[in-house]
């Protein structure tokens, strides 16, 4: 693994490969919920969250018990462990203590277990040999991506009620169509910085 | 003790009426992201068949032992056993092809189909019919990925199967094997199949 600059990795992350237009992760969730703005952000800030912490403990497990005692063929079981831990974990510390923001970000905790974005990020991390920082920089930035994409997406769905659609195209095809559209557009990005 | 009739309904259901990916809407992001290459739709969708099978087949098993309010943690995993089970064979037996699938053999446990089927079917139905049904709706699955997977190929390399069957001097449409032609792609597919479904919806109307 060649080293690379955690800052630069962020943006590779945010711009070059991002998880929606290049690795196609989160897909599901990205569909099903951009089409409103606010609820639009509200998930994305929840992903960006869980997915910082959760890839941050899985660098950590897999690297001090997982690879110390030979049993790397258990990483799927014990990310999805951590991960649905977490989370869970999560959501009862916002009902405790911040309620006002559990009421907001609530109904997207139960989500995000099965966002596969978040599972995602913490196998790249571990097929790509990042160290620590560059998981860091990896984890942030893939969270940030995704944000952005899923309010973008939010922002041209919800100008697109009133327009004429076709029947058949109405609903999943045409926000595909737009993904595809947007995912040119990122394609564009791809001379600047370079990760993989 | 299994209808045949049955067993048609739940294959016709799986493959057609309730294709996970066209109707329902669901797993379409390893969709998106295997299919540049026939080869690895094929495995892809194998693999996905057989964990979908197993789990429910599991799932349906132990219905009755497993409490209620912890049902999706013991689900998941079961469900990540069988994608290791895969991981393992994969790695030994095509080196290759794990390698290019990369992380998204492990991505097959945040499918949702899986779960659709595990919370959906397995959990109210007896072991049998709901391995059929996994097998059914993997099927469906891989059937879209090779439709989606063929397009790109014949188009972006001008192979089928890594087989040249269009002549060398093509030029190829480098834009096919890129992320922004999966999402053309399956969007043109779901649109012609979701005009199909109006059409038979208006027929049935008027017929009435």
């Amino acid at each position: 693994m060649i080293e690379v600059n955690p800052i630069i990795i962020i943006f590779a992350a945010i711009f070059t490969s991002n998880m929606i237009f290049s690795n196609f992760l989160g897909m599901c969730s990205f569909i099903a919920v951009s089409k409103e703005i606010p609820t639009a952000i509200g998930l994305g800030i929840s992903v960006t969250m869980v997915m910082t912490v959760t890839t941050i403990l899985n660098y950590i497990i897999y690297w001090t018990v997982l690879v110390r005692f030979n049993l790397e063929y258990l990483m799927f079981i014990i990310f999805i462990l951590i991960i649905a831990a977490f989370v869970q974990l999560l959501e009862m510390v916002l009902e405790r203590y911040l309620p006002t923001l559990y009421y907001s970000l609530g109904i997207f905790l139960p989500l995000i277990t099965v966002n596969c974005a978040i599972l995602g990020i913490s196998l790249f991390m571990v097929t790509r040999q990042y160290n620590f920082m560059q998981t860091l920089g990896y984890a942030v930035g893939s969270g940030i991506g995704w944000l952005l994409a899923i309010t973008a997406m939010a922002g041209i769905r919800s100008r697109l009620n009133e327009k004429s659609i076709p029947e058949g195209l109405r609903g999943t095809p045409i926000t595909l169509i737009i993904t595809g559209i947007m995912a040119l557009a990122f394609v564009g990005f791809s001379g600047m910085v370079q990760i993989q | 003790m299994i209808k045949k009739s049955e067993v048609k309904k739940i294959f016709k259901k799986g493959i057609y009426t309730e294709n996970p990916v066209f109707v329902q809407v669901i797993g379409i992001c390893s969709a998106l992201a295997v299919t540049n290459l026939m080869m690895n739709s094929l495995i892809m969708g194998i693999a996905l068949s057989f964990v979908t099978a197993f789990s429910c087949l599991t799932v349906s098993l132990l219905k009755s032992y497993t409490p209620k309010h912890i049902r999706m943690m013991v689900q998941v995993l079961i469900i990540s056993s069988f994608v290791i089970i895969v991981d393992i064979y994969l790695k030994a037996y095509m080196p290759n092809m794990s390698k290019s699938l990369g992380p998204y053999v492990g991505l097959i446990i945040t499918n949702c189909i899986i779960m659709g089927r595990a919370e959906g079917f397995a959990q109210a139905n007896p072991p049998i019919l709901s391995f059929l049904d996994g097998i059914a709706s993997g099927l469906g699955y891989t059937l879209v990925l090779l439709m989606i997977s063929s397009i790109r190929e014949i188009l972006g390399f001008g192979t089928v199967f890594g087989f040249q069957i269009l002549p060398e001097t093509i030029t190829k449409w480098t834009l096919m094997v890129m992320p922004p032609s999966a999402f053309f792609i399956l969007a043109c597919i779901m649109w012609v199949t979701n005009n199909r479904r109006l059409k038979l919806e208006r027929k049935g109307v008027e017929k009435r």
